[in-house]
This record gives C-alpha cells, structure tokens and sequence, in this order.
C-alpha cells in the first residue's frame, strides 16, 4: 500500500511529458499512480472517481493493470472494527468497487426473509384502517432463521415449511383507558392457522376434520429447529395500534419468505453501506495559530495539535478514519494547498446493520454466496 | 441467451435473465481483467425487464470461453473473499471471547 500511494509528492505535481523515462520502467509515474488509486477531493468537486478497469489502461507505461487471482489472494485483507448483535464493520482492503457494491446490493434486496405478507382480519374495530394495518404488520423484523423454510409459490398451499402463522386478539375494555397494542401480542400458531374455510366449497369431501386457511402436516413447534427457540417478532415493544375503549382487533397473520427486491419488508438489513477509506495529509507543516485554526475548522476532530519543543505547536493528522468529507478544512484562501483530501479507491469501510433474523457476519457470507451461486448459473447455461 | 455469434464467435452479446448490475457489473470486471478481452459493456435493455445484456468482444478466443473464464474468476475471488473474512471474524471473536466472561 505504502508505495503506491505517491503520497508525498505535491498534489499540484504534474509530471511533464519531458520527464518521463525513455523506456517503460513498469511502474507508474507517481501522478498516474495517484490518480488509479486515490479519488482526489478538490475543492469544488472530487477527481479521479471512476476507476480504470482495463486490463491494458497501461500498456503504454509497460504496466500491467490486472489484479491475478494469486495477488488478490495475497493482498486482500478483512479487518472487522466492531460486531454486535446486530451491527457490524469491517474493512475490505483490496477490492474492486464493483465487487463491493454487488455485496451490498445482494445484502439490501437479494437475501431472504421471513416477513408477515397476508393478514386476515376477523375484526378490526380501531382507527387504523385494515390495509394500513396489514402494512404496519408486515415491517415487523421476525426472529426466525429464513433458511429453514422454503418460498410459496402461487399455486402452493400453506404449510408447515413456508408459512409462520401469528395470531393478534387485542381489545380495550369499555370504560377502562385507552390501551396500545405492542408486537409481543403476536402469538405464534405452531399449528397453522385456526380460521376455518368457508364451509361450501369443502363440502365434498367431508373431513372429520374442517379445513382452515393452512394446511400444516405437523406442528411446526415438534420440528427441532423451533422446539426450544419459539418463532417471535424480533422486538417486543413495536406499536402497532392504540385502542380507545371498546375498540377490538382480531387477526392472523401469515409470515412467508421472500426477497428485498419484492418489497423492501423482505430485506434482512436496515441498511447495509460502504465508504472509501479517507486519507487526509498536510503538504506543508502547519504550525501555531495556523495549526490551531485547522483543528477548529474540523467538526469531527480529524486534526489534533502536538507540541514539538520550544512552545511551538504542530498540526498533525490524528483520526483520518472520521473524515466526512465535508470539505470545511479546504475551505478559505490558501488551504488547498496545506490540506489534501483523498480517499482510497480500494479500501472499503462496509457496515452492515441487520434486522435481526440473522447476524450480521452470516448476512455477508450468505450474499458472498449468492454471488457465487449466480457465477455458477452462468457458468452452466455457457457449458 | 448468446447472440451475434454465429459468423464470428469471437463477438458475442449474451442475455442474461433475472440479473442485474449486480452480477453484471462485477463480470464486467472481471472480463476487463482479461487480456484476452479487446471490449466489454453491458446494458439493461428496459428496467421493468430482469434481464441484462454483457457483450464481450475478444482478439481472437470464443466469447463463450472468455465469459466463462471470468464467472470462474469472480467465483474463486468470492470463495477467498468469503473465508478471508470467516477467518476475520472467527478472530475478532476470539480477541473478544474473555470479555464477557470478566464482567459480571
Ligand atoms: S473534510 Fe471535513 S471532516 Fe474531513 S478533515 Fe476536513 S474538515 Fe475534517
């Protein structure tokens, strides 16, 4: 990393044709280096965005512009910064943005999840209307690990593999106060639903027992995987209705899986994003006043002062990692050329934020997958 | 799904359907990363459509060959990408593993 940055040459630097080697040396010169890999943040607009691909973008310098599978084997690194339950960052150092931006975009619309898709209201006597309500229900985050079930598709009936049925019964007591109506009301119904079908179209073959609106072979509570860790929303505490007194909702819910893409309910991420690594440098020492001016411009404290002997007092570069970008530093006459703002084009701060059906580090390893998958699929239909 | 190839199989625009920019543009990508590869783009012809166009233009070899190349690319690049970052993790949580268990 150290060598191709250019980093002390002066960003103003650019090299004359006169001073190139005669003969490709096969590395670049430091301006063109500084340009592949550095988006350079001026004052007026960024440069350098885009990035150069092409195998043979260098030919001419006797570079070779590809990155080998044996390099990216040696050279790309992970650095995870911080993991919770629910959040997570880390680094990718070494990557293309094309390869970044497709995990996130797998993470935000291509994983699945559980998430409620049909409500069947017996009652709802409260303000919110049905289909809000059905609306509100389905953003609820579900605690249930998508990969044991299986997608329904149009003709397939509910069962105990791709369906998970609530129920919700809430009502307010005449004369009591006003009461509101919480997530942890959804009941889990490991054994489908309760509603029983309309008694007309069942009436040939007559059953000891009545059809309801699933058709569960087992209940879903005797499978292993659920035995002792209960289907539940994520949140206990979500509001999903107020009800004044007298008012009363009754329902069921029918959570099935299905993908970010489809409706954004599905996406197992509250959002998932990545940011380049900013490199902040100072192409001059910036000393006393100057220097205490600078760490004033800078809202999130990039800069910090140290005190180099004799009472004088140096500026020096301290959190780089929370640079925003705001471009406040460069701003006024003269500091562009104190200051450079850079970011490298292929280190990735990326931060996922789950929902909560699963752990962050297994939402990215299942988008790397599905990433894989899709590569496969290619590859077969080309053989 | 390949088309334009049946004079030169050289050149060849290949339809995918149900993909995206996800999966094209990291293809793109990868074929750039090819010599062998003298043009490569790709197009979504209609957004409302799942379906994504990659034409790849190469000196000499069968697209077909060069296309599948750069999946198997991508492929090995997302397996190492993967257990790099298992490793990271399964790290990060053993740096992490005591903590939990000192504070009460
Ligand atoms: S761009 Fe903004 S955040 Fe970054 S160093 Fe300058 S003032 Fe600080």
């Amino acid at each position: 990393m150290e060598s191709t940055d250019g980093g002390d040459e002066e960003r103003t630097t650019k090299g004359s044709a006169w001073d190139l080697p005669d003969l490709p040396t096969g590395t670049l010169p430091p301006h063109i280096q500084l340009q592949k890999t550095r988006v350079v943040c001026n004052k007026e607009a960024p440069t350098n965005t885009e990035n150069v691909q092409y195998a043979g973008a260098y030919a001419a310098a006797g570079v070779d512009n590809t990155v080998r599978l044996d390099d990216f084997r040696e050279n790309f690194r992970v650095e995870v910064i911080k993991l919770t339950e629910d959040d997570m960052e880390f680094d990718l150092i070494g990557l293309d943005a094309s390869i970044a931006n497709a995990f996130r975009r797998i993470l935000i619309s291509e994983l699945p999840t559980m998430a409620i898709e049909k409500v069947l209201i017996a009652n709802n006597t409260s303000v919110v209307q049905d289909e809000v309500l059905a609306h509100r229900l389905g953003l609820i985050p579900l605690n249930v690990d998508p990969r044991l079930f299986e997608y329904m598709s149009e003709n397939d009936t509910a069962n105990e593999k791709n369906t998970i049925v609530f129920k919700l019964h809430a009502s307010c007591a005449k004369g009591g106060s006003r009461i509101t109506v919480k997530s942890e009301e959804l009941k889990w119904l490991p054994n489908g639903s309760e509603f029983l079908l309309a008694k007309g179209n069942s009436a040939s073959n007559q059953d000891s027992k009545q059809k309801t609106y699933t058709s569960f072979s087992c209940s879903q509570d005797s499978l292993p995987e659920f035995a002792d860790n209960p289907i539940a929303p994520k949140h206990a505490d979500i509001i999903i209705a107020k009800l004044a007194p007298g008012q009363e909702i009754e329902l069921e819910a029918h959570a099935v899986k299905g993908m970010g893409k489809t409706h954004a309910k599905w996406s197992p991420v509250a959002t998932a994003w990545y940011r380049m690594l900013p490199e902040v440098l100072l192409l001059k020492p910036i000393e006393g006043d100057e220097a205490e001016e600078l760490v004033k411009k800078c809202p999130v404290k990039v800069f910090d002062i140290e005190d180099i002997g004799r009472g004088v007092k140096r500026a020096t570069v301290a959190r780089p990692r929370n640079c925003t970008l705001c471009r406040e530093c460069i701003r006024g006459d003269g500091w562009e050329k104190l200051v450079a703002l850079r970011r490298v084009k292929d280190h990735f701060i990326f931060t996922i934020e789950s929902t909560g059906a699963l752990p962050p580090e297994v939402l990215f390893t299942e988008a790397v997958k599905i990433l894989e998958d899709k590569c496969e699929r290619v590859i077969t239909e080309l053989s | 799904m390949e088309h334009g190839s049946e004079k030169d199989p050289a050149n060849a625009t290949f339809s995918l359907t149900d993909e995206d920019h996800t999966l094209a543009n990291s293809l793109r990508f990868c074929l750039n990363q090819d010599l062998r590869v003298n043009f490569c783009g790709y197009s979504i012809p209609h957004p409302s459509e799942a379906r994504v166009n990659i034409r790849v233009q190469t000196t000499g070899d069968r697209a077909r060959e060069v296309l599948k190349d750069a999946c198997e690319d991508l492929m090995s690049r997302s397996q190492h990408i993967r257990s790099t970052f298992e490793q990271a993790v399964a790290d990060y949580k053993n740096q992490q593993g005591p903590k939990p268990m000192d504070s009460d």
